[in-house]
């Protein structure tokens, strides 16, 4: 088949160094290189559906749950918000003091330092808002008299708003002659507000711990990675590929499982809070309200992902380091 | 092009691979590497692709001092030296084409030119009509080739083949060392270590000869 070799009379060509490429061309490979990296180890990512499903299904819960508390807090703290508008200190006068009378005791108030506002909701106005709110007008009807009082509404003044403040304005405000009964309003708010701070702070500890559970999840992924592939590592250091080069698909895979994994997230955090409008909006209409559940904000969103694929890069990035030195050739 | 001064390579686990080597190499020589299993043949072509550093001495190629060439700069140096195993080394999961193309997808080749240079490499091995094929579905001597055709498609100056035909029978043998007279007509430089004898004897060219990791015999030298 083969007779004596059959050279060519090629001429003998310079065959010492393939010519490097540009200067100006170095930056569109490099990034030729990224996207190329990026697409690839995406491809491979989903040549594998179940185990790239599972990888960030683990991912998806440990990131669900601090996200999901997070939402819960979040819209907690927007009811209670609500109700920051509402009157703090409400002053129950007695039944036989005219509306009148009412306002002058008002415009007194409206001379402490302690109250921003003052209104004043005279007895008629009380019953013409009972009877349109509360649907009792047809009881109501019935009455030969007004059987509510005359109510001053306060508003304290910013920095006048602490607990201890708030019992001092309600002690001056008992001595007035003409009160009945004075209600701090916004006690229990403050409390609320509080344990919701408690709350939040052990969200954000529980989302780091979770980060670093993430963290693991995408190492110990990639280190298996490694292994499976450490002849084909080999190989290409043979051929003279960088580290950059045999670190990027890895580096990669650990992004994408970060992004995949934080938009499972993200997916099973909207599925729960439209699952709970229902039962929240029912709940709400029982106090005559409407809650809209809000879910994850953009920007929360946004953090969350970009969190999420900072972990899948760290992880990955310490696997890498650490494994890829144990397939090298010796 | 290549030249080792004094060189030792010494394995904690069992001595002396290599002892007191030394030679020099001129560019666009062809080289045989001749001696017993263990005489230190893959040390010797390790050292120079620079999977190991020596434990003592120089080697230097194409003007550079490997002893003290940067990590970072290895695969740079590997890039131009081609290397043919005796195991092919081809990756089982990927088609011939892509296997040969290895070498030029690391050093970010744009893909028109991966094409054009290994269909060339390809062809000059004699096998561009199997390029779909995995290479299980190949013959030894195929396999071989298409390890040769990966170790030129970047064009190195140096081909390093490690027993590139201990697993061949002597007519696919003597097709080997055909392809490897082609590329010495076209200047390349190859050490090629093998203890095919007879293959030897008939090409005449210089042989360099191991025994215990001692360099006892060199044809060439002056």
């Amino acid at each position: 088949m083969v007779a004596r070799a059959p050279v060519r009379p090629r001429q003998r060509v310079r065959v010492r160094r393939r010519a490097a490429p540009r200067l100006v061309e170095l930056p569109g490979i490099w990034l030729n290189h990224h996207v190329q990296s990026a697409v690839a180890t995406l491809g491979r990512l989903m040549r594998a559906p179940w185990a790239t499903g599972m990888t960030v299904a683990v991912i998806a819960v440990a990131l669900a749950l601090p996200a999901g508390l997070f939402v819960l807090t979040e819209n907690l703290r927007h009811l209670v918000g609500d109700w920051d508008q509402a009157a703090a200190v409400s002053v129950f006068l007695h039944a036989e003091v005219s509306d009148e009378a009412a306002r002058g005791i008002a415009a007194e108030l409206r001379t402490w330092p302690e109250l921003q506002r003052v209104e004043v909701i005279g007895a008629e106005d009380a019953l013409q808002e009972f009877r349109e709110q509360a649907g009792f007008g047809e009881a109501l009807a019935q009455l030969t008299e007004n059987p509510l009082p005359a109510v001053l509404a306060l508003f304290p003044s910013p920095g006048y708003g602490t607990l201890e403040q708030m019992k001092g304005i309600e002690e001056r405000l008992a001595d007035i002659p003409e009160a009945d009964f004075v209600r701090v309003d916004t006690r229990w708010l403050m409390r609320f507000q509080g344990i919701l701070d408690l709350i939040q702070a052990a969200v954000l500890l529980l989302g780091g711990l979770l980060g670093l559970g993430v963290l693991l999840i995408v190492g110990n992924t990639i280190r298996l990675e490694i292994q499976n592939r450490s002849g084909e590592i080999e190989i290409m250091e043979l051929v003279g590929a960088t580290a950059a080069f045999i670190r990027r698909p890895f580096l990669y895979a650990g992004v994408w499982y970060g992004l995949l994994g934080g938009v499972a997230a993200w997916l099973l955090v909207t599925i729960a809070v439209f699952a709970l409008q229902g039962p929240v909006s029912r709940l709400a209409s029982l106090y005559r309200s409407e809650f809209p559940l809000s879910g994850l904000g953009f920007l929360a969103l946004l953090g969350m992902l970009g969190g999420s694929m900072l972990l899948g890069l760290v992880g990955s990035w310490v696997a890498v380091n650490r494994h890829l030195r144990e397939v090298e050739p010796e | 092009m290549i030249r080792f001064e004094h060189v030792f390579k010494r394995y904690p686990e069992r001595g002396d691979a290599l002892s007191d080597v030394t030679f020099q190499l001129d560019e666009g020589e062809m080289v045989f590497l001749t001696g017993h299993s263990g005489a230190g043949k893959s040390t010797l072509l390790r050292l120079i692709g620079l999977l190991e550093r020596p434990s003592r001495g120089q080697v230097i190629v194409n003007g550079r001092n490997l002893a003290s060439l940067p990590r970072r700069k290895i695969p740079f140096h590997r890039r131009e030296v081609g290397m043919i195993f005796q195991d092919h080394r081809l990756l089982a999961d990927r088609s011939i084409f892509d296997n040969v193309a290895l070498p030029l997808v690391v050093s970010g080749l744009s893909h028109k030119e991966i094409g054009r240079r290994v269909r060339a490499a390809l062809d000059q091995v004699g096998l561009l009509k199997r390029e779909r094929a995995l290479p299980v579905a190949l013959s030894g001597g195929e396999q071989q080739r298409v390890g040769i055709a990966r170790a030129v498609v970047a064009r190195p100056p140096l081909l390093l083949a490690d027993e590139p035909t201990g697993n061949l029978d002597p007519d696919l043998s003597r097709e080997i060392f055909q392809l490897f007279e082609r590329f010495h007509h076209v200047g390349v430089t190859l050490i090629i270590a093998t203890h095919d004898i007879g293959l030897i004897r008939v090409t005449r060219h210089r042989t360099f000869t191991l025994s215990e990791g001692r360099l006892i015999d060199d044809t060439g030298a002056a």
